[in-house]
């Protein structure tokens, strides 16, 4: 069982990290937000000083949304001497955004998603294929960063983190090298006939009963994630600029096959935002927003 | 088979190598009949496996299969539905076991018996206890996931929140039965329904499979083996 034995490999498991943005210093800032996403995998905090982020941290969702939010947030304010107090307003966002403790309102990760990726690659972006944990969303947006149309597949782990994570265990591949491994082949194989997550594994299991090799059997399976994903993105209509966030786009095999698929490439990371914390940045700017409307009215 | 009368049968999990397991079982049913090989006017292979069969000179469809191997049994079958572990199909076929239609689900494990056996080891349950245990049911859960993967952690959920094992199985066969039951429907739905494939071996299902199409449903004694009569029934062209 995973997580349960404590001797055997865990594959799937990601880094859990924080990071605080050098450069920025919130004693004398006018506006202090946070943004929290508790997603079905994975829990992300972001800290907004007067719009700039200021430090983030990204860690498991444990079976407690509550403890969770906490959790995350607590780490996401260590060593920067600033306390939960210190935030002037906080808005949760994600699968489990009801219940973040300290978030005066949520707002939909979709669009805390397109506001986030606005602000890490600018105006220019107008499409955002968000790949989490449980679930797939192809966001259309303006230049402000709001949606305009979005699509989303969340019935089926088939193109998700979850997904992922089954492959990585199956194959006894870490989950950060599956999409290098994958890549690690003369030419890419057909694709797996089956994006069944549950599938995927006999699936698996009969190409290496055939004497296919670990980087193929990942190829195909990287291959059939990426058209199931494209599938998506080309019922909503790709326009530019194109970039992906959540924890797969940080998966080369994926990303390159899928640009590939769609024939347009997705703009770089960025250094110093993790694509997996935009739906975090997006909720610490709509904070902001919130704060100062609610600011402003009280002077009514 | 002899004449249309089963002489020996027998079943054997697949194992890595799926032909050698096939091979090895034919050995024994020809011994249990004092036969060998040669003495088999054909060998007909069927399913998932039927192209890494040690016997490829002919094979039929699960489809075709299913339809010959109900029709033998009860001749009043217009509609099979199969539940098999990795896939399920629906076959509406005429007076002679003939398909005229047929529609199949194999690109999803929400909708077979992997479904069940994933759920009752969330659920800690021996698979061949969820069907007596879903009778037991008091109250009706409905449950919101479809993909096996997201409805493991709902189950897991749902122990949590103290509902009862029996309350949980049951909500477990009511939901892969609504999907199988829009299978069927594919096929337009005429009776006799025959449930077939080692999945009609859970009551449980069965039952939860009645209520969800609302018609009678009629299950051989042997379920698993309709698809294998089918092909021994088949004629080599």
């Amino acid at each position: 069982m995973r997580g349960k034995c404590g001797t055997m490999k865990e594959y799937w498991r990601w880094p859990e990290y924080r990071h605080t943005v050098p450069g920025v210093e919130w004693t004398k800032a006018e506006i202090v937000s946070g943004g929290v996403d508790v997603g079905a995998v994975s829990s992300k905090a972001a800290l907004i000083v007067d719009g700039r982020l200021f430090a983030y941290s990204i860690a498991r969702t444990g079976s407690s949304s509550p403890d969770s939010a906490n959790k995350v947030m607590d780490w996401a304010l260590e060593g920067t001497g600033m306390k939960l107090s210190d935030i002037q307003y906080v808005v949760g966002t994600g699968y489990g955004r009801v219940n973040v403790p300290f978030a005066k309102k949520t707002v939909t990760e979709i669009s805390c998603h397109a506001r986030g990726a606005n602000y890490i690659w600018g105006s220019t972006v107008r499409t955002i294929l968000d790949m989490g944990g449980q679930d797939c969303k192809a966001i259309r947006c303006d230049q402000n960063g709001k949606v305009t149309a979005f699509l989303m597949n969340d019935r089926c782990a088939a193109g998700t983190g979850r997904g992922v994570e089954v492959i990585a265990d199956l194959m006894s591949v870490p989950i950060e090298e599956i999409g290098p491994t994958s890549l690690n082949v003369e030419k890419d194989p057909e694709p797996i006939s089956t994006t069944c997550a549950v599938f995927a594994k006999s699936a698996a299991i009969a190409l290496l009963r055939k004497g296919w090799s670990k980087e193929m059997v990942l190829a195909a399976y990287c291959s059939a994630m990426a058209s199931r994903v494209a599938e998506l993105l080309k019922r909503i209509g790709i326009e530019r600029d194109f970039v992906i966030t959540g924890g797969i786009s940080k998966n080369i095999g994926i990303v390159k096959r899928l640009e590939y698929t769609i024939g347009i490439k997705a703009l770089p990371a960025k250094n110093e935002f993790d694509p997996a914390i935009a739906g975090a940045i997006g909720a610490g700017l709509f904070a902001q927003d919130l704060y100062g409307k609610e600011h402003a009215e009280s002077f009514h | 088979m002899k004449d249309n009368q089963t002489l020996s049968k027998g079943q054997i999990p697949c194992g890595f190598d799926q032909k050698a397991a096939t091979e090895k079982l034919v050995e024994d049913l020809l011994q249990q009949s004092n036969l060998s090989l040669a003495d088999m006017a054909y060998v007909v292979s069927t399913g998932a496996g039927k192209n890494s069969s040690p016997y490829p000179a002919s094979e039929v469809s699960m489809v075709s299969a299913d339809a010959l191997g109900a029709n033998l049994l009860f001749p009043s079958a217009r509609t099979i539905i199969d539940v098999g572990a990795e896939n399920s199909l629906a076959v509406r076929c005429n007076e002679k076991g003939r398909v005229i239609d047929f529609a199949v689900s194999d690109k999803c494990a929400a909708g077979s018996g992997t479904f069940i056996e994933a759920m009752a080891r969330a659920l800690e349950v021996k698979l061949e206890e969820m069907g007596p245990l879903s009778m037991k049911a008091k109250r009706t859960i409905v449950m919101d996931s479809q993909c096996t993967i997201f409805a493991e952690s709902e189950v897991v959920s749902l122990i949590h929140e103290k509902a009862s094992k029996a309350d949980i199985a049951r909500a477990i066969h009511d939901s892969i039965a609504n999907r199988i039951a829009s299978l069927a429907r594919r096929v337009r739905i005429q009776e006799d329904v025959i449930l077939v494939g080692g999945v009609a071996l859970n009551l449980g299902f069965v039952n939860s499979l009645r209520s969800a199409l609302g018609v009678e449903l009629l299950v051989p004694r042997e379920p698993e083996f309709i698809g294998a009569l089918g092909a021994a029934l088949t004629r080599p062209k």
